[in-house]
């Protein structure tokens, strides 16, 4: 407030020294106010910039994990080959004889888990959302939502540790094999980890489809579900499909469930039943025993780079469906 | 006929909608039940305060809540002013352009990173180029990083919700825009931004992945005094889990103190997101008031 009224008495003086056509001591006032208003428009502006330093700080952290990844793998890429990594299944890189770094059977790891975990989450996910935002009323609404809060809140070893001692030995007596450690271990639990992803975005999606597109349904005399299914659904499924990608990109990434519940072993699976290695889990196991700079090192930091590049891709697509589902929306 | 047919279809289809429903609610009930009907029974007031002994078969997990204590002091030291000063640009400052395009992509894609790919950043950047070694700092900075885009959107978000008329008000009696900011937008955003900050801290404080090569040791039963703490490796509480589950010796033997450090790792958790929650709540009541 004070700096408000000096400013105001400082522009009177300095029309009345106009007036008077005196330049002596109101000039002096005239500048030093001027002087104020430099100062604080410099003061602003360099608070402007403080700030969007610390907004670029985002664009240099994903600009750094990239080169990074890049440049820590690249002299490996370079020594043995695209094809070496990317179509050869055999990953051996301790082998006394003949030391081997395809990483393809951890690729298709990867994916068939995190395929089977989307053939549990995105049925079950979306049905959850359906009801969540059309059928339940606001009471059993205020209760669900916080649940799905919570499973998100779960940290991942806890759920691989459930892994261990639960659902393995379920599997084991199932299908009669011997531990249970295996790729559909792994599906289940990122079934249940990407679960509240895909709900909540799905969510979002069928709320916001507009009061009209239904009315206008019912209004024909289709029923609700009638309505759900043929109208509001396919209304929403650009954000639905978005949500199932976001999910996806979780379960691509997640490390320590697939960790501990897939029996971590390095070849190329035939069934579910098979224990498998995914890429986050071969980083894992084996960073820790690199030296750094050599060959092996390096392999895994061309694994982490397609990992980022996969996840990029996926979120990158989510993205772009997102965004779309936006316009439509409005 | 038809009509009698679209109605039992109608039926069957909400009632499946409400068995995903309850499937997903059971799952939640079932992980909570297990951890804590076989967990309580390992809680004891030795268990909390006590150092594990002999081999690791037997003691307690005081270490492991000193160590994800300090990581988490870390993280909320790196992460949350820079998440602050990154919402404040976005959604004060920045008008529609293209930096602001590249800004939320970044943070978006951010967000995406799998948490081992921080790992492997951290380890090559802190451990490695850095020089900080294994230790409570890089740990601590690499969890930062993970939780920034999470920080960043929360802060936004809670921002969002200052009605522009405060900051209309302060403008047309002269104020400039940081004058604006700082008194009549922060006040009200503050506790919207903390509400997000513990969430992403509980988050963090889970995370197992970035900390397996940035510092998280096995057995490291001490931490020395405070300014030479964030230079050594440390025990965490969800690596312990990891290592209690899958690495130790004698597995079937210390399964009753996994399963005690899973229990208190999720009422770690759950608490810290109970409290968020609760500022959350009251922050609303206070807004309906004004």
């Amino acid at each position: 407030m004070e700096q408000v009224i000096k400013k105001s008495d400082s522009k009177n003086k300095i029309s009345s020294t106009f007036q008077e056509g005196i330049d002596s001591v109101p000039t002096v006032v005239a500048k030093r106010a001027s002087n104020m208003v430099l100062w604080r428009r410099f003061k602003e502006k360099a608070i402007h910039y403080f700030f969007l330093a610390n907004g670029l700080i985002a664009v240099i952290i994903l600009m750094g994990i990239f080169s990074l990844l890049f440049t820590q793998g690249f002299p490996a890429l370079k020594k043995l080959g695209l094809s070496e990594f990317f179509l050869s299944a055999h990953w051996d890189p301790t082998s006394p004889e003949r030391e081997s770094y395809g990483i393809l059977a951890m690729v298709v790891s990867t994916l068939m888990v995190t395929f089977g975990a989307l053939l549990i989450a995105v049925p079950v996910g979306i049905a959850c959302a359906a009801y969540i935002a059309d059928v339940a009323n606001h009471r059993v609404r205020e209760i669900v939502k916080p649940i799905i809060e919570i499973l998100a809140g779960i940290p991942s070893v806890v759920i691989g540790f459930l892994g261990i001692v639960i659902v393995g030995p379920m599997i084991a007596k199932l299908f009669g094999t011997s531990n249970g450690l295996n790729a559909i271990n792994g599906s289940i639990l990122l079934a249940v980890m990407s679960l509240p992803t895909i709900i909540s975005i799905s969510e979002d999606a069928i709320v916001s489809v507009p009061q009209e597109f239904k009315s206008a349904s019912l209004a024909l005399g289709a029923n609700k579900w009638q309505t759900l299914v043929r109208v509001t659904i396919p209304s929403a499924l650009s954000g639905i499909i978005a949500a199932v990608m976001l999910g996806m990109g979780r379960a691509i990434g997640e490390t320590m469930t697939v960790l501990m519940a897939c029996g971590n072993a390095p070849a190329l699976p035939h069934s579910f039943l098979d224990p498998v290695r995914t890429m986050t889990a071969t980083i894992a196991i084996e960073l820790g025993e690199t030296v750094q700079g050599d060959i092996h090192y390096r392999s895994l930091f061309i694994i982490g780079f397609v990992l980022f590049l996969m996840t990029f891709l996926v979120n990158l697509v989510s993205d772009i469906v997102l965004q779309k589902y936006q316009q439509v929306g409005r | 006929m038809k009509v009698q047919w679209r109605k039992i279809n109608e039926r069957l289809g909400f009632t499946l909608l409400r068995l995903a429903a309850i499937f997903v609610i059971f799952v939640l009930a079932f992980i909570l039940y297990d951890i804590f009907s076989k967990g309580l029974g390992v809680i004891s007031w030795e268990f909390i305060t006590q150092k594990p002994t002999n081999g690791m078969t037997e003691g307690g997990i005081w270490p492991a809540i000193v160590g994800t204590f300090w990581v988490s002091l870390v993280t909320i030291i790196f992460a949350v002013p820079i998440g602050m000063f990154t919402a404040i640009y976005l959604n004060e400052y920045a008008t529609q352009g293209r930096i602001i395009r590249i800004i939320r992509l970044a943070i978006r894609n951010l967000s995406g990173v799998p948490s081992i790919v921080y790992g492997l950043f951290g380890f090559a950047l802190f451990v490695l180029t850095m020089n900080l070694g294994l230790s409570v700092l890089s740990a601590g900075l690499t969890l930062g990083l993970l939780t920034l885009p999470w920080t960043i959107t929360a802060s936004e978000e809670a921002l969002k919700t200052v009605p522009m008329s405060y900051r209309e008000g302060a403008l047309a009696l002269g104020a400039t825009k940081w004058q604006t900011i700082r008194t009549n937008v922060l006040p009200y955003a503050v506790p919207g931004m903390l509400t997000g900050t513990i969430l992403g801290l509980a988050r963090a404080a889970g995370e197992t992945a970035p900390i397996l090569f940035t510092g998280a040791a096995f057995f490291w039963p001490f931490l020395p005094e405070f300014p030479k703490t964030l230079f050594t490796q440390f025990m965490a509480l969800p690596y312990h889990l990891f290592i209690m589950s899958t690495q130790h010796h004698e597995i079937v033997k210390v399964r009753p103190i996994a399963y005690g450090t899973a229990l208190v790792l999720i009422v770690l958790v759950l608490s810290m997101n109970v409290f968020a929650v609760w500022i959350r709540y009251r922050f609303r009541k206070k807004y309906k008031r004004a």
